[in-house]
């Protein structure tokens, strides 16, 4: 690796910049629809992050608007809609990235230990389904589910004989939805998430599992000390990722499942949606991207912190 | 790659554990499948009794007037064509970009390679947000009420290239060196020698790339207002199941046609049909998702 660097370090330095372009013009023409599509969907709307600072009126434009410093950021901290946006999109991402892990891991030993070729192959399918399905879709499974008059769990509870009053109403009670918003997580992700996780258990050496064995090691002294540490590695990449996400919410999910009920903003709200609402429902977008700006500039320096403490710690693991 | 374990006797902890596997992996799964069930039972039943007994496990009065309702109007079927097109053209132009940047960013020559690969990877770690992107698709590039919306911000992404760019690593890069020296340019080798080395990548990342066209219902309700008359199928989806929500928080007193509130059994046949493909699809694709989700996880 080093020394070809080295040579084409040599190579390359005996020629100007535009030299470079010319000679590997055939080469950048190929990465130019790439280098375009960014520049254009991701590069160009970045100088209008400056819609942020003003007061936007859609005659002048974001930059005829008038400039009023961070009042858009006072406004949202003072109110604290900025605090309850931040917790919920941290506390699900908390919930979702270690008992998605968890969950994962379990499931990937589990079907390891499945002998089954037939078992294993059919019940991997089912528990991928869910990943290839709309958002849009899963929003309504849920509401089948839930909703009060015509849902499964009230049709249920209908038929145990529980009273009408007593019925679940979750479509006006936000306390109930962290725990079935995982859920729906949980079983839209798992069986992809599994994935990783079973293909480094397929790696492990079989003869340390023999050996394992021959040295009178039970079932879960397997599992613990052979199969959960070769996983150690993976596992630490996918939190470190995750770990990167961890102020991006899952809109989708959120949008499609509680979309514009006021009722459980409290629990539910998180920043993609609220930007969302500001952006599409409200036409405020200078309160809007200005959540989004924080959302972005605490993302960066939380990739940042996350990348350079790994490097210290563990070069192998960093992301960059 | 099977683990040998089998051939030594078991203990009673292994049968445990195994046992378990067995049940925990069948409840499960079978908790993965059961709200489709419940969907297509219940598609097939008559709106009285879904009203009167909530959603069914097995039709008790099968009717297909849910799927007549849907089919009669045609709409449905003019949102497949929408969708199968940007679906078709999509992945294609996507997957053409981006095995050729693949390709080129891979190169170990190619003195501008990492400039590049960083100005791509930085896209995924800051973005403007939502706001200035909209102002910029409907203010700058004039695109609201365009398929282009939905066509263009759907063809790559940051971790789809770095993907691509992992599996042509792979491809020995003396194959680029034997073209070169036969005298193929650049573009011939990529087209001639690495395109044919790369199908189950590009089998990886097209899938990607297909599913995302075909679940998109995002940018379409960004950009497509009521104004466009044929949307994609899953937002077509979206409205069918959300326009009842609107109609009943309509103001009182306001004039609602009942005929316009869709019932369920239709709501029920338009998910069934929008998402039919997928399922019958999925599980002859499914392995080439895996090969890309094991590759996905090493870092670019």
């Amino acid at each position: 690796m080093k020394s070809k660097k080295a040579t084409v370090k040599y190579r390359a330095s005996n020629l100007t910049f535009w030299q470079k372009v010319y000679k590997y013009r055939v080469l950048l023409l190929m990465c130019l629809p790439v280098i375009v599509f960014f520049f254009a969907f991701s590069y160009m709307p970045l100088p209008g992050i400056w819609v942020a600072f003003v007061k936007y009126n859609y005659r002048k434009g974001i930059f005829g608007s008038k400039f009023i410093g961070f009042d858009n950021f006072k406004f949202l901290f003072t109110s604290g809609k900025l605090s309850v946006l931040t917790r919920n999109t941290i506390l699900y991402n908390v919930a979702f990235i270690l008992l998605g892990n968890m969950l994962a891991v379990f499931v990937a030993i589990l079907l390891n230990e499945v002998r089954c070729k037939w078992f294993r192959k059919v019940s991997q399918t089912m528990m991928f389904l869910p990943y290839f399905i709309s958002q849009v879709l899963v929003g309504y499974l849920v509401f089948n589910l839930l909703n009060y008059d015509t849902g499964l769990v009230n049709s249920i509870l209908k038929s145990l004989g529980v009273a009408e009053e007593n019925l679940f109403q979750p479509y006006s009670d936000p306390n109930v939805w962290p725990p079935i918003l995982i859920l729906v997580y949980l079983w839209q992700q798992t069986g992809y998430n599994s994935v990783v996780y079973f293909a480094s258990i397929m790696g492990i050496d079989g003869e340390m599992m023999e050996a394992s064995k021959v040295d009178g090691a039970n079932g879960f002294q397997r599992i613990r000390y052979i199969i959960l540490p070769s996983l150690k590695p993976t596992i630490v990449i996918l939190l470190l990722f995750a770990l990167g996400g961890i102020v991006k919410g899952n809109f989708g999910l959120f949008y499609n499942i509680i979309g514009t009920n006021s009722l459980l903003y409290d629990t539910t709200d998180i920043i993609e949606t609220y930007v969302y609402r500001a952006t599409m429902t409200d036409f405020n977008f200078s309160t809007a991207s200005a959540v989004g700006l924080y959302q972005s500039v605490i993302g960066f320096v939380i990739v940042m912190t996350v990348n350079f403490i790994v490097k210290k710690i563990e070069p192998d693991y960093s992301l960059f | 790659m099977e683990n040998k374990t089998t051939k030594i006797k078991l203990d009673r902890s292994e049968l445990m554990i195994r046992g378990f596997g067995y049940v925990f992996i069948t409840i499960f799964a079978v908790c993965c499948l059961l709200p489709f069930l419940i969907i297509i039972s219940t598609s097939f039943t008559k709106e009285s009794i879904i009203l009167a007994e909530g959603v069914q496990f097995l039709p008790k009065e099968f009717t297909t007037a849910g799927y007549n309702a849907v089919l009669k109007t045609g709409s449905i079927f003019k949102a497949y064509i929408l969708t199968i097109g940007m679906t078709g053209i999509g992945t294609f132009l996507g997957l053409f970009f981006i095995s050729m940047a693949g390709y080129a960013l891979q190169r170990k020559d190619f003195p501008f390679r990492n400039v590049i690969s960083f100005y791509i990877y930085f896209t995924s770690l800051f973005s403007a947000g939502l706001a200035p992107y909209y102002l910029m698709m409907t203010q700058t590039y004039h695109l609201k009420d365009n398929y282009l919306a939905v066509l263009l911000p759907l063809m790559m992404s940051p971790w789809l290239v770095i993907m691509m760019k992992n599996f042509v690593k792979a491809i020995p890069h003396e194959l680029t060196e034997s073209g070169k020296i036969d005298g193929a340019g650049d573009f011939k080798i990529y087209y001639s020698i690495i395109l044919p080395l790369i199908k189950p990548a590009l089998a990886t990342i097209g899938l990607f790339l297909a599913l995302g066209y075909w679940n998109e219902w995002y940018q379409s309700s960004l950009f497509l207002t009521s104004k466009v008359d044929v949307k994609p199928l899953q937002f077509m989806l979206y409205e069918v199941i959300n326009k009842t929500d609107a109609l009943k928080n309509s103001v009182a007193g306001q004039y609602v046609n009942i005929t316009d509130i869709p019932s369920n059994s239709v709501k029920m046949a338009t998910a069934v049909l929008a998402t039919g493909p997928v399922i019958f699809v999925y599980p002859f694709v499914q392995k080439y998702f895996i090969s890309g989700v094991t590759v996905g996880a090493v870092k670019g």
